[in-house]
């Protein structure tokens, strides 16, 4: 399995008709795949926070939505998922390239990279670290269900050694 | 006059449209004037009421989104003006009540004192941005494109009490009325 189709595949199976996006180069080939589905409304933001507004409406719009974007997007949203999706229980999945793991060649992505996942943890929020296109696949496929069930977002990290 | 006759006349405009509301006084202030389940309160998250009314205009093309946000509030999330802009959404009217405050603090200055914000709207390429004196809200709200509408008022809040819906009573009533 293609380690970009198995998350095409993952979304579609989960239902998913509504993403934002900031982009990430690992995330490219999904974009563009998004981009040519036509049963998939793609709205790219400015930032990661706007994004997490953006779902929020098209959830009450009858929506089942994601958002794609590298891991300091987290960083940009944190209010955002706390004080509007938790609060009000909406459900996300978020599907972030996890940079600054092992492999990372741009210093500036490391501190936030470590830091992630602990976030993650502090902010209360499930999150899985797939090894595997396989695994990928049938995190993201049932994840809308958890994140309905739990009332908050649920995480999918794709650590560069993913790709 | 304040933001609170502002939002009273902005209702009086108002029938079937679904209305997101920023956070703090102004939501507090639409409770009191006019509760009804087509009322989204923010009650947190502040600068995003554009956002989701942005997402629920492209969810829902067939209805009429009216958000009510404020300076502050639109200058903490002046990204989503040019989001707005290039998905174009025809439903969605976005007014800014725009008192040159952060009202729900204590009414400390905004430096939207310093800018003309329907200016910048246009700046940014909106066809329609307008001053509220000078149009109807109802002919703005269907016209061809989204709508960018600035209320000025003087600063100062009502004595409006805490909305006393939780958060998840707010989101299921609203669901249900669309």
């Amino acid at each position: 399995m293609d380690s970009t189709e198995a998350i095409y595949d993952g979304l579609k199976d989960a239902g998913i008709d509504f993403i934002v996006s900031v982009p990430c180069v690992n995330l490219s080939r999904l974009l563009d795949m998004i981009d040519e589905d036509p049963e998939i409304t793609h709205i790219p933001v400015t930032r990661e926070e706007e994004g997490i507004g953006i779902c929020a409406g098209a959830y009450l719009g009858g929506k089942r939505t994601a958002i794609l974007m590298q891991n300091s997007g987290l960083g940009n949203s944190i209010n955002a998922l706390k004080s509007l999706m938790e609060l009000y229980e909406f459900p996300l999945i978020m599907i972030m390239s996890h940079r600054g793991t092992e492999g990372e060649n741009i210093c500036g992505q490391v501190p936030m990279g470590e830091s992630t996942p602990r976030i993650l943890e502090a902010m209360n929020f499930n999150f899985f670290k797939p090894g595997n296109p396989e695994e990928a696949y049938d995190d993201i496929r049932l994840a809308w269900e958890l994140s309905e069930d739990e009332g908050k977002p649920v995480s999918i990290l794709l650590e560069i050694k993913y790709w | 006059m304040a933001r609170y006759e502002a939002i009273r006349d902005i209702m009086e405009h108002i029938d079937e449209e679904l209305v997101i509301c920023n956070i703090g006084f102004p939501s507090r202030e639409l409770y009191e004037i006019d509760d009804r389940s087509k009322n989204f309160y923010m009650i947190g998250s502040m600068g995003l009421a554009s956002s989701i009314g942005l997402g629920l205009a492209l969810a829902k093309p067939s209805k009429n989104i009216v958000v009510i946000d404020g300076d502050g509030s639109l200058l903490m999330n002046m990204g989503s003006l040019v989001t707005v802009f290039a998905n174009n959404p025809s439903n969605l009217t976005w007014i800014v009540i725009d008192n040159g405050a952060y009202g729900s603090t204590g009414n400390q200055d905004t430096y939207a004192q310093m800018i003309d914000l329907v200016d910048v709207a246009k700046g940014v390429g909106f066809k329609n941005s307008y001053d509220f004196n000078d149009i109807n809200l109802k002919d703005v709200m269907h016209n061809e494109n989204a709508s960018f509408v600035v209320y000025r008022t003087e600063a100062g809040n009502s004595k409006a009490p805490i909305i006393d819906l939780d958060p998840i009573t707010i989101k299921e009533r609203f669901m249900k009325s669309i």
